[in-house]
């Protein structure tokens, strides 16, 4: 064999070109969390209070985007706002507001059973001595609760980095859609192409949710350890 | 949207509507009985075999699915193992799906508290008793609500099985997008599959962690 087939990482411009394609993900992603965390924060507030109406539509949303699949709701977006309502977007910023509008929703049911796991008393204390809801929220809720909320969030980070995989679905040009491009193309020299460049593209999003997944878990003991001691 | 064309395509979408449910039911099986071997593994601290185990669970919650049956379809056979495309997909659903399942359990197990586990040993138990009798009944009772996530969250998994060319729901409805531009119909026929296996089956799961938590208390 003339040459080893590790190489194909390594021909002309292929190692940028699949970084340059995780870029896009990593762009997406990072903006998809960072928007659906806020979006999802209010969302999780709003939930905690008492209007009947509200909650159901909430609830709706949550179950909506809980129940079908990722990959489904990329298609229905992606085919049905250009097709139904006129508006062209490219397949970038419909995989982002996907993505947006998922973590808004996860996030929400994660910062509404922090906030409900805070004991009722303290919020009745906290009422008692004249706190406004502001202040009841930033001096009694959230610090008890933000402790509950952080791994949960890290946890679905984790899920939305794993779940750009799936842009290729609509040709965006990401990490695998790169890679697909670079098997294909070194086919005649590479034999084992998929397996170096697939095995590549594993490692990398391995190293980008493996310190996560630890960071995570390790809260969630520290914060073992403070309730039982 | 028509409802002519949904009639006619209800045939091809009811059959992939089959296959999906037959491979999730592989893979929810399959990944449960790794899932629990793997569990055992780590309650009992097997050298060695536990690393593995917690090798293969970090490798497994830490890369997509997507990724995992591409190098289970593709890659494979470049060193010689060729592997036929649902087969594929069934593996690759209890790879992901194993080191999930395994979590679960162990979380359950782990939250058996010490004092049940003392008073198994003060009255005589033996260890193979304390497991049967104390340990795993209420630790299975403790997961129940966990595995019932990773159930709903595997099924939803299969929806990826597309790229790989299965002619599950997600790939048959790209397809008739694909063949006959029925967009509209297409997509609303998938999420109703999916919802008519994702919603009873959530309820369904609802009820059984109640009745599983009643059993955690001993009534």
């Amino acid at each position: 064999m003339a040459h080893s087939g590790i190489n194909i990482l390594f021909e002309g411009r292929n190692l940028t070109r699949l970084l340059g394609g995780l870029w896009i993900s990593a762009k997406i992603a990072f903006i998809a969390i960072v928007l659906g965390i806020l979006l999802g924060i209010i969302l999780g507030m709003l939930r905690t209070l008492k209007n009947p109406l509200l909650r159901v539509i909430l609830r709706l949303y949550l179950e909506f985007f809980r129940i079908v699949p990722t990959v489904v709701l990329l298609f229905l977006f992606y085919y049905i706002l250009p097709q139904n309502f006129h508006i062209n977007l490219n397949a970038e910023v419909v995989a982002t507001l996907v993505f947006t509008l998922w973590v808004a929703a996860e996030m929400s049911d994660i910062v509404r059973s922090g906030l409900i796991s805070v004991p009722r008393h303290q919020v009745d204390a906290g009422k008692a001595i004249g706190l406004t809801t502001p202040q009841l929220y930033r001096y009694v809720l959230l610090p008890q609760s933000i402790q509950l909320m952080i791994p949960a969030t890290i946890n679905l980070t984790t899920r939305v980095i794993k779940t750009t995989s799936l842009l290729l679905l609509i040709s965006v040009m990401d990490v695998i859609n790169v890679g697909q491009q670079i098997i294909e193309a070194n086919n005649q020299h590479y034999q084992n192409g998929a397996f170096w460049i697939y095995g590549f593209i594993f490692i990398l999003y391995f190293i980008l949710c493996y310190p996560l997944s630890v960071w995570a878990r390790h809260i969630e003991r520290k914060e073992k350890l403070r309730n039982n001691g | 949207m028509s409802w002519t064309v949904i009639q006619q395509s209800l045939p091809i979408f009811e059959k992939a509507f089959w296959l999906t449910l037959k491979l999730s039911c592989y893979g929810i099986i399959g990944a449960s009985l790794l899932g629990l071997f793997a569990s055992f593994i780590r309650y009992f601290q097997i050298p060695v075999a536990k690393q593995l185990v917690n090798i293969y669970i970090e490798l497994s919650r830490n890369t997509p699915l997507l990724i995992q049956l591409f190098f289970i379809y593709y890659a494979f056979p470049e060193i010689g193992l060729k592997i036929p495309a649902q087969t594929s997909g069934i593996i690759g659903l209890v790879f992901l799906g194993g080191s999930y399942m395994a979590e679960a359990f162990s979380g359950g197990l782990d939250g058996v508290p010490k004092v049940q586990i003392e008073s198994g040993k003060a009255i005589g138990l033996s260890n193979l008793q304390l497991a049967r009798y104390v340990i795993f009944p209420q630790g299975l009772a403790l997961s129940v609500p966990a595995i019932a996530a990773n159930v709903i969250f595997l099924i939803k998994e299969t929806s990826i099985f597309t790229v790989i060319a299965i002619p599950g729901l997600t790939n048959t409805a790209l397809d008739q997008i694909g063949m006959y531009y029925h967009t509209d119909e297409s997509l609303f026929v998938l999420v109703i599959g999916y919802a008519i296996i994702l919603i009873p089956l959530s309820l369904i799961l609802t009820w059984l962690e109640r009745r599983a938590r009643y059993g955690t208390f001993g009534h």
